[in-house]
């Protein structure tokens, strides 16, 4: 079952826009679940840092170097397609941070524990909620989550208040 | 069925307005589509078919199909989807194909 | 009668790029749309647009409306008629309008039509009930007029409308018990479909509605997987609590005004249905008509604009005010030959050759 037939990318479409092993406990890193090329090429424009490569065609999918991003998260609120998460592992021994877009109301607070959504909708846990980025409406919100550390790798979506969404 | 908080969009505070739906008294926005007043009041049948008098709702919204057709103000055959919600209006449902008044009895009415 | 240089039936994307185009060279525009305002359908579009810096990328369609809307009310050679709808353009070049009930005629030495395109409807027992509603419907109920269309919706179509109006529904507060395509692969973009799979809505590919359930109103729905012809496998039916199923299976151009103007049209099933026949400046075979948008071929907002724009350089050019076409026109082609390089451009492609003759 492929990205095309399910909306999940698979593994091996996800490890190609990791950064390199060595880089990740480092500091935070910006994931671009981008797989499909459309014509869109905002995250080149917005990263503060130049992370994002120049497009050869805007048609082609981001090239990011990871020596310069800082994992800030101004493409997470900037990329249309929400494709777009920073993982921190360098968070603590047991937690990760990872910045979620999230276009929804209420917003969490500071403090507050949501439920913790994988890349299929699955309920993983829950994590405390750090801070949240953008509140005006119209911005895309950026929620910084505390999420155990093996769950990184998968959580993508939060849900607040326990409701469906 | 009315939204009051969106992340997105902002829905400005409009002016109530009083309308007659069937001997009922409701309310709506003032300059809202007619369908749109009667769906957040939760009415969702707003005729019934010519041939089977089958339930009919609006479809498309917009003024394309001809699905949400109610006879308002005496008028026949008004798109309500299209139509804007006025203080005082009185709206219908028709049953089937509605009948059109002769020219006399319009009151002026031109299209 | 009024008299114009050009009257822009239909102001979307396409008919105000259309408007401002052929107003910036000077132009006398009647810029016309039956609707209560500007913006076609991006009055609806709540989410942020794809493309490059100069299609408004980031930016999200409601806002890029407004912008579009203030350049074209600025330009004081548009005249812009709401709630008008055009009935029938006239050899003698007279555009028939109902402008609020009020019948009325126009003169104009050319005509774009931009009048988008409409729901293809789908068939299945009960397709009549209220709570059935086009995809296009449910998202002017939410984002314009501020209401919910139901409760639970039963999505089908995995297109970018089908995703996209599933996640509207989710930011409306609407659940959305699933989504089903008949096709075996998601037809929108995969991000769009990340997006709600990670949120819980599941995605039946392969999948179509057997049946609504209900007499007044929707109150479930039957679903069953489709085999490799398209036709359902009996014993494969699953129920779907819903109260609203949304169809978003397609689209298809709105063209009455062009075949009652007289266009040679052609039916081309990678552009919806039927499309006029164009030259490479959306003229059609009716000297001084043009069309633009969706009304020319489904597509998307972006092309949308540039299609737009394109005609309105060919009105300027048929209208003789336009001494630099070929630099504006090379410029508008090369934007929407890079729009068009990704690979879901290739139907559109594969669609416009057949128009042209270049395939069958």
């Amino acid at each position: 079952m492929s990205l095309e037939s399910t909306g999940v990318p698979s593994a091996g479409q996800l490890s190609a826009v990791h950064p390199p092993e060595h880089m990740r406990k480092q500091r935070a890193y910006a994931v671009f679940e981008c797989f499909e090329r459309i014509p869109c090429d905002p995250c080149y424009w917005c990263c503060p840092q130049g992370a994002v490569r120049a497009f050869a065609d805007i048609n082609d999918l981001p090239s990011v170097d990871y020596t310069k991003c800082t994992g800030c998260g101004i493409c997470v609120a900037h990329c249309p397609g929400l494709a777009v998460f920073v993982v921190d592992e360098s968070h603590s021994s047991s937690h990760g941070l990872l910045k979620l877009p999230h276009e929804f109301r209420p917003l969490p607070v500071p403090g507050e524990l949501v439920d913790l959504l994988d890349r299929e909708g699955t309920r993983r846990g829950k994590g405390r909620v750090v801070r949240v980025v953008g509140k005006a409406r119209g911005d895309t919100p950026v929620v910084w989550v505390e999420v155990e550390s093996h769950l990184l790798a998968s959580v993508r979506a939060i849900r607040v208040g326990g409701r469906t969404p | 069925m009315r939204i009051d908080e969106h992340p997105i969009l902002c829905f400005e505070k409009r002016k109530t307005v009083k309308f007659v739906f069937e001997d009922l008294e409701m309310y709506g926005y003032e300059d809202e589509p007619i369908s749109a007043a009667l769906h957040a009041a939760g009415i969702d049948v707003l005729s019934r078919s010519p041939k089977h008098n089958r339930a009919r709702g609006f479809f498309c919204a917009i003024g394309n199909c001809s699905s949400c057709l109610m006879e308002v103000d005496g008028v026949p055959n008004v798109r309500v989807c299209t139509e804007r919600l006025r203080e005082g209006m009185v709206v219908r449902r028709q049953s089937g194909r509605g009948v059109i008044a002769e020219p006399e009895d319009r009151g002026g009415h031109v299209l | 009668m009024n008299c114009y240089d050009v009257a822009v039936v239909g102001a979307g994307p396409a008919g105000l790029e259309a408007a401002c185009t052929a107003a910036h060279y000077g132009a006398r525009v009647c810029l016309i749309d039956r609707q209560h305002q500007i913006g076609g359908q991006l009055i609806k579009q709540t989410h942020k647009f794809f493309g490059s810096r100069e299609q408004k990328a980031g930016t999200r369609g409601i806002h890029i409306a407004q912008k579009m809307a203030e350049e074209a009310a600025c330009l004081p050679n548009i005249d812009i008629r709401l709630d008008t709808t055009a009935l029938g353009f006239y050899p003698d070049r007279v555009l028939t309008l109902d402008q609020s009930g009020r019948y009325c005629k126009i003169k104009c030495t050319a005509l774009t039509v931009c009048t988008g395109a409409q729901e293809k409807m789908l068939m299945f027992t009960n397709n009549d009930l209220p709570g059935v509603y086009g995809a296009g419907a449910v998202q002017t109920l939410m984002n314009v007029d501020g209401v919910r269309p139901g409760r639970r919706v039963l999505m089908v179509g995995a297109g970018n409308i089908g995703l996209i109006v599933s996640y509207q529904l989710l930011q409306a507060g609407v659940s959305v018990a699933a989504v089903v395509e008949a096709s075996p692969r998601i037809g929108g973009y995969a991000v769009h479909a990340s997006k709600i799979r990670r949120l819980g809505i599941p995605i039946l590919t392969s999948h179509s509605i057997k049946q609504a359930y209900g007499r007044e109103r929707v109150t479930g729905a039957c679903v069953w997987r489709l085999d490799a012809h398209w036709r359902g496998i009996s014993g494969t039916e699953e129920h779907i609590e819903c109260d609203t199923i949304c169809l978003a299976a397609g689209l298809s151009p709105l063209t009455e005004l062009l075949w009652q103007a007289g266009c040679k049209m052609r039916y081309v099933p990678e552009l919806g249905g039927h499309v006029p026949l164009t030259d490479l400046s959306l003229e059609t075979s009716v000297g001084g008509v043009f069309v633009a948008g969706d009304a020319s071929g489904i597509e998307e907002a972006s092309a949308a604009m540039l299609t737009g724009r394109i005609a309105g350089l060919g009105v300027a050019r048929y209208l003789g005010i336009c001494a630099d076409y070929g630099e504006r026109f090379d410029e508008c082609s090369m934007q929407i030959e890079e729009l068009r390089r990704g690979p879901a451009a290739q139907k559109i492609i594969a669609g416009i050759r057949k128009l042209r003759g270049e395939t069958t």
